[in-house]
């Protein structure tokens, strides 16, 4: 199998998603491991995709392709499949992914295979696993022929530890799209506030109603910090406006599987579900013993919120320390 | 300017789901089991901001679906868009997300239209790959996970998306295809009059014959086979509550909990 992994690389960075990929990549799918290396910062990137598991690399230092502009990349990366003709495209199922992956599976008329959160080998053929209707059911989906695109979900397959001596080949590559052809100009760009971002956090503090107002989330916020985790919130405290929408966990939030996600005065609505079941450990605290958090819930503690929550910042912040 | 707002017919968020013989059926407790698709809603508001605000000269709402879809329509137009199409054709069955692109390209076309908003996704199958290939099957530039319409003119618009790293602003010539995110707006309840007027207006239904479809679509188009679905395994877990005489007594029971699960 000749697989494709396009790589996502921020300051001179793999993204964590994109490392994921390469891992997927090697130890899931024999054969060579062909990692798509864009922008400025393409041969420093380079020799970080080859210590995650590429052996060569396709490079393209064109400043077209610095910021992703799928109108940029889309045409280059149809272009390299129309050539190399990969087996397999692999991406994560990042902004960038999902909009390059159907790009490249309009302009190739190939089969897409969107946030995959497992996959096996069937022959050549990838075998799937894509949750439908907010994870209430999963689908074993296959492209039927040609090219298979599949996009990642984050945190659902492992890196490999990166070997600093791997090496291969760099092949440079011109870009293809004509200026007239790449229409959006990209203005600026904000960057969010630091912290973990929710969906690469390994641990998720979580608050809901159950926290009272804005400053309900300070604990909240505290634990999360002394265990290095990201701050997730329900759809009611952000829909009172205690905390901004990228904190939103469910069905119309974010999709989240940390290994271990602690709600913090969350009922447990089917909608919150949707975004966390898939969380390795879940530890619910609330004060109701009747919330249907506690059906999902690997630990439980039925008290206040604040009390226990502070306490539990103490407590790791000794065992930490 | 002129603008379309696609939207899909789904399943509401609180359905619950059987599987028999890989046949997916669903009920809701609640007695809605079927709704705009949840995303669209920003989708059709945004749509109709724009002629009510910035000039627009019609907000047009298209799915294509069977005459149950009409539903999502009626929303939308009691919401406050201008007109409302359906597309349906016994040729579209099967379609997967490049056919329904191209079915959708071509309905867009025939409106006239120049800004197409969608939603980030549909609840059912969450692909979110129509909005990016709709874009390729017209040939237009795709602004994907919109947050905020910064400015418009019948020429060109300035958005700004959410991604990864940040919020970035994008200008591009229009015709565009827009995807909306959440943070773009607060959706309106149809109003009373809306629902009213919604409820008498006779939507059209436009069929293969009546819509010029560049590419390919129906059951030979689709590349990926989705026909394997299975409910999960339930989430096995008996919860283990931990109690203890103070806070700090369960604070301490709790994180050797979490220590041993090597979670920490
Ligand atoms: C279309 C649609 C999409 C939705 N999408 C999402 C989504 O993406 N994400 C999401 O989360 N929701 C979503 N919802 C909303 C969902 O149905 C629930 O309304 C929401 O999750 C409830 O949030 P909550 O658990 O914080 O609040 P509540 O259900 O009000 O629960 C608060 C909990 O806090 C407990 N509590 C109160 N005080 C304390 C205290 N001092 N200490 C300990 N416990 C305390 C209470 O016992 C209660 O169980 C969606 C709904 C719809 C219709
Ligand atoms: N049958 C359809 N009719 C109208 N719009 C659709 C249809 N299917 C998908 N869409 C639009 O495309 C978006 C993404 O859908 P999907 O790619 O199926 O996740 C939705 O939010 C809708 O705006």
């Amino acid at each position: 199998m000749k697989t494709f992994v396009f790589i996502e690389h921020y300051n001179e960075e793999i993204t964590p998603i994109s490392r994921e990929a390469l891992g997927a990549a090697r130890t899931i799918l024999d054969g060579e491991v062909i990692a798509l290396v864009f922008g400025s910062d393409a041969e420093e990137v380079a020799e970080k995709a080859f210590a995650y598991g590429a052996d060569q690399v396709l490079a393209c230092d064109d400043d077209s392709l610095d910021d992703f502009r799928v109108e940029a990349v889309g045409p280059l990366v149809a272009e390299l499949a129309n050539e190399y003709e990969p087996d397999v495209i692999l991406m994560g199922a990042s902004v960038t992914g999902r909009d390059l992956s159907a790009w490249i599976g309009y302009d190739l008329d190939a089969g897409v295979i969107p946030d995959v959160v497992d996959f096996t080998l069937d022959g050549d053929t990838i075998k799937a696993l894509h949750p439908v209707y907010a994870s209430k059911l999963m689908s074993t989906a296959f492209v039927t022929g040609g090219t298979q695109i599949i996009t990642l979900r984050s945190r659902a397959f492992q890196a490999i530890e990166p070997d600093e001596d791997a090496d291969g080949d760099i092949e440079w590559v011109d870009a293809v799209a004509d200026d007239d052809a790449v229409k959006a100009e990209i203005e600026g760009l904000a960057v969010s506030e630091g912290g973990v971002s929710l969906t690469d956090a390994s641990i998720i503090v979580s608050g809901g109603r159950g926290v009272g107002g804005p400053e309900g989330f300070e604990p909240v916020r505290k634990l999360a910090n002394v265990l290095g985790g990201a701050l997730g919130a329900s759809r009611a405290a952000v829909d009172a406006g205690w905390i901004p929408y990228e904190h939103q966990v469910g069905q119309t939030g974010k999709t989240v599987s940390p290994d271990l996600y602690i709600a913090c005065g969350i009922s447990g609505a089917i909608q919150h579900q949707a975004g966390m079941r898939t969380s390795k450990v879940i530890v619910a605290i609330n004060k109701d013993a009747e919330a249907p958090i506690f059906k999902l819930a690997n630990y439980g503690v039925v008290a206040d919120l604040f009390k226990i929550v502070p306490a539990l910042s103490a407590e790791f912040s000794k065992r930490l320390s | 300017m002129k603008v379309v707002v696609c939207t899909k017919q789904t399943p509401s968020t609180t359905a619950t789901f059987t599987v028999n013989n890989g046949v997916v059926s669903w009920d809701d407790p609640g007695g809605k089991p079927n709704v705009v698709n949840p995303w669209d809603e920003y989708a059709i508001e945004e749509a109709i901001r724009l002629k009510e605000n910035h000039g627009a000269e019609a907000a047009i709402a298209l799915t294509a679906g069977g005459e149950s879809a009409d539903d999502v329509l009626k929303t939308a137009l009691a919401m406050g868009c201008t007109e409302a199409i359906r597309v349906e054709d016994a040729g579209f069955a099967g379609s997967g997300s490049r056919g329904t692109a191209n079915i959708l390209a071509a309905a867009i076309k025939k409106t006239g239209a120049d800004i197409a908003f969608f939603g980030k996704q549909a609840i059912d199958g969450d692909t979110g790959l129509t909005p990016v290939m709709a874009a390729r099957a017209l040939g237009w530039t795709p602004l994907t996970y919109v947050s905020a319409i910064k400015s418009v003119s019948d020429d060109s618009i300035t958005v700004e998306r959410q991604i990864e790293t940040g919020t970035q602003t994008v200008t591009a010539p229009l015709p565009v295809v827009i995807s909306v995110v959440k943070e773009i707006n607060e959706p309106r309840y149809p109003s009373f009059m809306g629902i009213r007027k919604a409820s008498r207006a006779t939507i059209p239904v436009w069929s293969a014959a009546d819509l010029d479809i560049e590419g390919a679509y129906g059951p030979g188009s689709a590349k990926v086979d989705w026909s394997e679905i299975t409910q999960p395994p339930s989430r096995d877990t008996v919860v283990e509550f931990i109690s203890g005489d103070s806070a700090e007594e369960i604070a301490a029971a709790l994180a050797t909990k979490l220590f041993e699960e090597k979670v920490i």
